[in-house]
């Protein structure tokens, strides 16, 4: 099967892949270009492991074409980070022991940033509902929670 | 054996012929909006690799437009957007609530609720709301393109009115006047992340204190959602009283024809349609009442 030629930009960067046609975006983010930090839980869009920002909207990358990611701007947990160290959603996760196993935290990091992006100030029943797509089994969610409550505040309120 | 293909066309022409070249030429063809349902699908064992002829990038299906003279939701419209827009949000409260319970965050980036109305699943959250708010399908063909009520596309479970060749390009509604308010209420032994057990959109025009137009739909209680003539008929000459109300649940309850799951038993659908029914309503009423 011919593969499919993809420009795109991922956290910032141009670049360019081949693709199958019916693969997703999440393999193509790790196994063509071994961005292995967003996960897979389910590949059917139950999890929220694999989510990633695509021109800003927060999706799930397992239920995306690689092809899709033509002409967009796609954001992954590897584009977090800040140049000077962890962006304050990781390191309040590791302040607050919001992850034991951590394969879920990727998908709650990216989904966390985008609701911070559309509302700095979230309540605790909005974080839930936002994040009701992100299934964690080892931390029971109430780190996470807090995790994101204390980031917000930090954001808000630079030291 | 064939092998998967992808096409993202630039016109609703291009999208047009391309259905009909690959019928001619004998190989399959899927339609791609959102990709919630077509992904999955994708995944699972004995999938048959097909042409995948994305909808996303035409002018047409990108159409989102709310005025006085009409609204219009393009087919490749996420539910996302369409509940970013506050004056959509205050026009069909119900169908926006419908598009709200669609899956998770992350899925509504993605899901569109005409791809929701494509697939034509009987428990589709938004397909009860868009037959209540009375919208109509605008369909290209070969010819150009041809209209059918929302309550006519949905023709078994998993089949619509789609002939081989054609597409849906988005949905046309009336801006609802000041008196007329949408309402979607659905029942799910989860509150997030489940499918319906049953589901009731109810769309009410109230004048002086009367109903004087009602429709009201049901969901995941038969093998399509339907509208429910005699619910609305129930309402229609009342003030809305506890004996119309009661009256229309009956209605819900008497044309529903549920399967028994592991959700539920048929017995127990009828009854939740029919509780549904009236509390979807007295939203509604609150809603054209300011409460
Ligand atoms: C985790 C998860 C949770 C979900 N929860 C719910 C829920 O609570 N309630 C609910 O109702 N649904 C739910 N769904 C399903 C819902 O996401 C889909 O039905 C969605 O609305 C389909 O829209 P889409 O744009 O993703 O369509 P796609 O997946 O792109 O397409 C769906 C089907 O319609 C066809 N199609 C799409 N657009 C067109 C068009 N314009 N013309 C012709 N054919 C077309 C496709 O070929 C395909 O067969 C869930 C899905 C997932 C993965
Ligand atoms: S891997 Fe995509 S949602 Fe689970
Ligand atoms: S930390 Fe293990 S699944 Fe969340």
């Amino acid at each position: 099967m011919a593969r499919l030629q993809v420009e795109t930009v991922i956290n910032g960067e141009p670049r360019e892949f081949l693709c199958d046609a019916n693969q997703s975006m999440l393999d193509v983010l790790r196994d063509e270009l071994g961005l292995t930090g967003t996960k897979e839980g389910c590949g059917t869009g139950d999890c929220g492991a694999c989510s990633v920002l695509v021109d800003g909207r927060l999706v799930c990358s397992c239920l995306m074409l690689g092809v899709e990611a033509s002409g967009k701007s796609v954001e992954t947990i590897e584009g977090i980070a800040g140049e000077d160290g962890l962006h304050p959603l990781q390191r309040q996760f590791l302040e607050n022991a919001a992850l034991q196993c951590g394969i879920c935290t990727p998908g709650f990091i990216v989904a966390s940033k985008a609701l911070l992006a559309k509302n700095p100030n979230p309540d605790e029943e909005t974080i839930r509902y936002w994040l009701a797509g992100n299934l964690c089994r080892c931390t029971g969610y109430d780190k996470i929670i807090r995790a994101v409550q204390d980031a917000a505040a930090e954001m808000s309120h630079p030291a | 054996m064939e092998s998967y293909a992808y096409a993202a066309p630039s016109s609703v022409s291009e999208t047009v012929a391309l259905l009909a070249q690959n019928a001619s030429e004998g190989r399959q063809t899927q339609i791609l909006a959102g990709g919630t349902d077509v992904l999955v699908q994708m995944r699972a064992a004995g999938h048959t690799p097909r042409t995948i002829i994305d909808i996303k990038t035409l002018a047409e299906t990108n159409r989102l437009d709310v005025s006085a003279d009409g609204i219009y939701i393009g087919a490749a419209v996420p539910s996302a957007v369409i509940n970013e827009h506050a004056l959509l949000r205050s026009a069909l409260p119900g169908l926006l609530e419908a598009a709200d319970l669609i899956g998770s965050t992350q899925i509504q980036g993605r899901a569109t609720i005409c791809g929701n109305l494509c697939n034509a699943s009987p428990a589709g959250d938004s397909i009860p709301a868009m037959i209540a708010a009375g919208a109509i399908c605008e369909i290209a063909t070969a010819a150009g393109s041809r209209e059918i009520a929302a309550e006519d596309f949905v023709v078994g479970v998993g089949r619509n009115a789609l002939a081989p060749g054609e597409f849906l390009l988005g949905l046309k509604l009336a801006m609802p006047s000041a008196e007329t308010k949408d309402a979607y209420l659905r029942f799910t032994p989860r509150t997030e992340m489940d499918i319906a057990v049953a589901g009731v959109g109810v769309s009410l025009t109230v004048a002086g204190g009367r109903c004087t137009q009602a429709r009201v739909a049901i969901g995941a209680v038969a093998p399509t959602a339907m509208l429910v003539p005699e619910a609305a008929e129930a309402l229609i000459g009342t003030d809305l009283n506890d004996t119309a109300l009661h009256q229309a649940g009956e209605a819900c309850k008497a044309a529903a024809s549920p399967i028994s799951d592991k959700r539920g038993t048929a017995e127990y659908r009828k009854k939740v349609v029919a509780v549904l029914c009236r509390r979807a309503i007295v939203v509604a009423h609150q809603r054209i009442q300011g409460a």
